[in-house]
């Protein structure tokens, strides 16, 4: 399988401190990759660097074949990054909010009419369309945002802690929505998250990363086997075990 | 660029503050035109044989001011009101990150924003001038020659210079400041500085570099004034007022103080009581124009290369 995502000695330093640490690792095609860390481990600042919206300090990194200091735009084309606690315009109805979306993607009119409607279908907002977002709960906001990133149908999905905040229920949809995206549509997922169970459930492979460097990276079998000598535990115990190393 | 800026225009055009500065300007400018326009038939009647009449429908004083004086005082807070929270209302609802990881120039997000609002100026200044002067047409009866028409067009291109001036300053403080509350009042001082402290400030410079110690020599007091002049240059207000009214006055030919006026000068103003032509008057401001258009752009580059080089974060 091809590597959708790839870096190589990823570094960025903001003065003194360094916020990811010489990070290398690959990302495959069709996999749901869990990005696991506490906050402030420098997950954000890597999917920035993802998408070329921090220029990293030293590294290189390769996204969709991309270099993303110098083609972001071709980058962002193909990728679909739902920041943490997304916004949205709030005196525009949902619908009006993915056709602008899909109109700075510069779709073409008609086009662009089809994917918002799929878009909709697929998260389950197609009745609730025409309602301002304003008036949405935060589990239809966090469709609402999937379905955004739906409009440009993308090949990779980066998700910044797409379940926070989120009830049981809406957790629940949210991952099964995920899954099925993956499955069924042939996309990549990039999930970044410290909500463990979760990640366990969908996620094929995970990198734990602590204080900007990537302590374990593989599926969580083999991180079980390598660290605890059995196959059997919890990511939770995994991860605990790294998180008191450093 | 244009999906921004369009999105912009249908939000500033639908905004409550927008409307409502608008009929607040609307209204004030039209009670003052009826009170200029009554003033000038009044004036008109001893006359023999006036000229550019029309202009001063502008430019005459109603009760309390001209309008002129009026945009002049008004515009910038236009100007603000569009552009205050252009980028920090995107980054407190959390759309920023997102916009910026669409498939578009960075730069696209702050040029389609602020080309949106200049056309809303640009709008709604036009729409002001073409109602007042239909006003102007029916109270006064006098219609506009090609000069006059002229000199209002410039105007009009001036005033949107200027407006977009403050509309910059504001997007610069929206990029600068988190606070909505803080950006808006950061330019709001500023404008209160410049239209009213102007004065006092370039005094105060004007003493401090080239102090009276005897008031009784001219040499001393040119040389203050002088001074202040060119310290009150620097507020984009003085800028405008100075340009528009040479515009719009055909009888004023030189922009300099009185007391800076050389005797043949102030002889020759005297003699000569004629209009100047439309180009002399233009060359008259002509600096003035350069100065306001290089403020201006001063003011946007500087929000673009700070927009570019920072970081954007949904946190």
């Amino acid at each position: 399988m091809a590597a959708i995502i790839h870096t190589e000695g990823l570094t960025r330093r903001y003065g003194r401190q360094t916020a990811v640490d010489g990070l290398t690792f690959e990302i495959l095609e069709r996999e749901i990759f869990g990005f696991l860390g506490p906050n402030g481990a420098g997950k954000t600042t890597t999917i920035l660097m993802l998408l070329g919206l921090t220029e990293p300090t030293s590294g290189t990194a390769r996204v969709l074949g991309f270099d993303p200091a110098h083609d972001p735009l071709e980058i962002k084309r193909h990728v679909g990054y739902l920041p943490e606690n997304v916004g949205f315009y709030d005196d525009l109805t949902g619908a009006e909010n993915l056709r602008y979306m899909a109109r700075l993607n510069q779709l073409p009119e008609d086009k662009a009419r089809a994917q918002v409607a799929m878009a909709l279908t697929t998260v389950g907002l197609d009745g609730e369309d025409d309602k301002l977002v304003g008036a949405y709960s935060r589990g239809m906001r966090q469709r609402l945002g999937i379905a955004e990133l739906l409009v440009k149908d993308p090949k990779l999905l980066i998700l910044d802690e797409p379940t926070l905040g989120l009830d049981p229920d809406g957790t629940n949809k949210m991952l099964d929505l995920i899954v099925s995206l993956s499955r069924d549509r042939g996309m990549t997922v990039m999930l970044s998250s410290h909500q463990l169970e979760q990640v366990q459930r969908i996620c094929s492979r995970v990198g734990i990363m602590i204080k900007g460097k990537l302590v374990a990276l593989g599926t969580i079998k083999e991180l079980a086997k390598r660290e605890l000598g059995d196959a059997g535990p919890s990511l939770e115990e995994i991860y605990m075990r790294y998180f008191k190393e450093t | 660029m244009w999906t921004i800026c369009r999105k912009e225009l249908a939000d500033h055009f639908s905004s409550a503050r927008f409307l409502i500065l608008l009929c607040l300007i609307l209204m004030v400018a039209l009670v003052s035109t009826y009170m200029a326009a009554t003033n000038v038939r009044e004036a008109l009647e001893g006359m023999s044989k006036p000229s550019q009449v029309f202009l001063l429908l502008f430019s005459t004083p109603g009760r309390f001011f001209s309008l002129v004086q009026f945009i002049a005082f008004f515009g910038p807070l236009l100007g603000i009101i569009m552009g205050f929270d252009a980028i920090n209302r995107e980054r407190q609802h959390r759309t920023l990150a997102k916009l910026v990881s669409q498939p578009i120039f960075r730069d696209a997000v702050i040029n389609g924003k602020f080309l949106a609002g200049v056309i809303t100026v640009a709008v709604a200044l036009l729409s002001l001038m073409l109602l007042l002067a239909g006003m102007g047409l029916m109270t006064v009866g006098v219609v506009p020659g090609q000069e006059e028409i002229g000199r209002l067009v410039i105007y009009l291109i001036v005033s949107i210079a200027y407006v977009s001036f403050w509309l910059g300053l504001a997007i610069l403080f929206s990029i600068l400041f988190r606070s909505l509350a803080t950006s808006a009042l950061a330019a709001v001082a500023l404008w209160i500085f410049f239209s009213f402290f102007i004065g006092f400030a370039s005094d105060l410079v004007a003493d401090a570099v080239s102090p009276i110690n005897n008031p009784r020599d001219t040499e001393e007091v040119v040389a203050n004034r002088r001074v202040a002049d060119a310290a009150s240059l620097a507020s984009p207000a003085v800028l405008y007022s100075q340009a528009t009214s040479t515009i719009l006055d055909p009888y004023r030919r030189s922009r300099s103080n009185l007391v800076l006026t050389g005797l043949m000068e102030r002889l020759s103003l005297e003699r000569f009581q004629n209009p100047l032509p439309l180009d002399q008057s233009i060359l008259v401001v002509w600096p003035y124009l350069t100065l306001l258009a290089a403020l201006t752009l001063i003011c946007f580059g500087l929000s673009y290369v700070v927009f570019m080089r920072q970081e954007i974060r949904s946190v």
